[in-house]
């Protein structure tokens, strides 16, 4: 079958793929946004938009697709079912895949309590699974969640899901993620992998039970430029892992910024020898740049060209 | 249960602030059993409130009373009739309570002098849990005896989000992640294969979101059942 979006096809056809997170403005103002994307045009493969990232206020994820389609690159749009019910989610994803949209991530979304909204209701109509199965759904039966068909077949999209291996209980976690998998999931993000030892554990339970065969595990990798970044994720994200090791390495380094990148160019290493892992995803948040370097200093540039 | 805590007395104070014979009204139930509202709360809040509004200089009449249980009309009827001539009542019940003395006393005003704020029953003395959000579609059977609806920050359906560490929710350190609650549970009674099943999004339509819900028995309703 035809592969829906350029993040398909690399995978599908056996690359390692690099997708990189553009988290958008808090304004309206996408200036520095185009920026941003425009610099890494030839570095990533497609471009995760968050949905109200550490659910704080910013530009819809889909409006913020829609100017990176508009510049020729491709959106991977990510979706919580944390602000929107099922009929807006649906509704957002009609409208998304008129506009050219392909790639969608269907994520719970962090607590509206952690955010920039502390007193907003939360949604949490269907969760992050249901979903995953709504989408697949509406492109393969071509019905609603209600079981409404739809008027026209939903052209082929590409559905991701998130894993946090990271998380507890462990050993629920590909359990987990087989569940997401037989829900619809073609492609994997995981969170930021800074505990390797228990990366590997868990790919190892993923290999064992096949999954890596069913969808395309992307590991994630987040670039870390100073010790209060390493506090800031310790104690604000939810489901992190970071090892003191690391932040000791960071702390004893000269160059703080560049022993980040060193730390990131390291684990993209690792993961390109650990079976099962067919890509990575950089979250470089708020530090965007860092990313030419991590790409091209893991051998992964020039990204290759499939036209 | 119906769990609720009492405002704090300078939001009644500001309530109760057009109004010169005050009544507050306890109630002999659940506002009871979870301390916040029985006749004892009462008596305080009377007491309490009468200290604070001289203080303002304001002249007022405070006496309190308390119901068996204010949710009831049998209980409403018989108070009626021994109703203290007053401004304004300030009930200690939940909400229930509030909007029951209402529809059976419409000429008489209640105020909310309590927060009612959850289902559930308590943990210990002087700590009470949430454990029923009354969606109207009842899984208690799949999850074995936990509810992820009320007690997931997120009422997920299929397991526990990237949030959960160390058995704890990512909104609350204190908080106990109720999937991961469920997945011990699970484990224990020999059940994990239920994990593994996707489960089907919510019928909200029973739940509040259909609107109030009215429950019927035809066959218990006077006049119109087997007694008729």
């Amino acid at each position: 079958m035809e592969p829906a979006s350029r993040l398909e096809k690399i995978l599908s056809s056996g690359h390692f793929a690099v997708t990189g997170e553009l988290g958008p403005p808090k304004s309206a103002d996408v200036r520095l946004l185009k920026q941003k994307a425009e610099a890494l045009r030839n570095h990533l493969d497609s471009f995760n938009i968050t949905d109200n990232q550490a659910a704080v206020v910013r530009a819809s994820s889909i409006g913020i697709a829609a100017i990176l389609i508009n510049m020729g690159l491709e959106p991977n749009v990510q979706m919580t079912v944390r602000d929107r019910n099922r009929i807006a989610l649906q509704s957002d994803v009609l409208g998304a895949v008129s506009f050219g949209c392909r790639n969608f991530l269907c994520l719970q979304g962090d607590h509206a309590g952690l955010g920039s909204e502390p007193q907003s209701k939360n949604v949490n109509d269907i969760d992050s699974v249901q979903l995953l199965q709504a989408l697949k759904n509406m492109r393969d039966k071509g019905v609603f969640i209600s079981g409404e068909k739809l008027d026209h077949p939903l052209p082929r999209i590409f559905i991701g899901a998130v894993a946090n291996p990271f998380a507890d209980p462990f050993a629920y976690r590909h359990i987990r993620l087989a569940k997401k998998i037989a829900a619809g999931a073609q492609f994997i993000q995981t969170q930021g992998i800074f505990d390797f030892e228990r990366f590997e554990r868990w790919m190892e339970k993923v290999r064992e039970m096949g999954l890596h065969k069913k969808a395309y595990i992307m590991g994630g990798v987040i670039p870390i430029k100073s010790v209060s970044a390493c506090r800031f994720m310790q104690n604000n994200i939810p489901g992190m892992l970071l090892p003191e090791e690391l932040v000791d390495r960071i702390k004893g380094s000269q160059d703080k910024k560049k022993e980040g990148i060193r730390i990131a160019v390291e684990t993209i290493q690792r993961l390109k020898e650990t079976e099962g892992v067919a890509g990575v995803h950089i979250m470089a948040i708020g530090w965007e740049e860092a990313m030419l370097e991590i790409v091209e200093s893991a051998g992964l540039y020039p990204r290759p060209s499939l036209d | 249960m119906i769990i609720g805590k009492r405002k704090p007395l300078a939001e009644i104070a500001r309530m109760v602030e057009p109004f010169r014979k005050i009544c507050i009204l306890g109630c002999g139930t659940c506002a009871a059993v979870c301390l916040s509202g029985g006749e004892r709360e009462a008596v305080e809040t009377a007491s309490a409130l009468s200290i604070l509004l001289q203080k303002k200089g304001k002249e007022v009449e405070i006496t309190a009373r308390t119901l068996l249980r204010q949710c009831e009309y049998e209980f409403i009827d018989e108070f009626a009739g021994t109703m203290p001539d007053c401004d304004v009542f300030l009930s200690l019940a939940c909400g229930v309570g509030v909007q029951a003395l209402t529809a059976r006393l419409p000429q008489k005003i209640f105020l909310p002098g309590l927060n009612t704020t959850f289902m559930g029953y308590p943990l210990e003395q002087g700590v009470w849990t949430e454990n029923c959000l009354g969606c109207g579609n009842c899984i208690l059977d799949l999850t074995m005896g936990i509810c992820p609806i009320a007690r997931c920050a997120k009422s997920m359906l299929n397991g526990p989000c990237g949030g959960s560490q160390n058995g704890k929710c990512e909104i609350n350190k204190d908080m106990d992640c109720a999937w991961h609650l469920i997945y011990e549970r699970l484990a224990n009674m020999g059940a994990l294969d239920r994990m593994k099943a996707i489960q089907p999004p919510m019928d909200w339509s029973a739940s509040h979101h259909g609107g109030p819900r009215t429950m019927i028995r035809e066959d218990m309703r006077i006049g119109t059942g087997e007694q008729a």
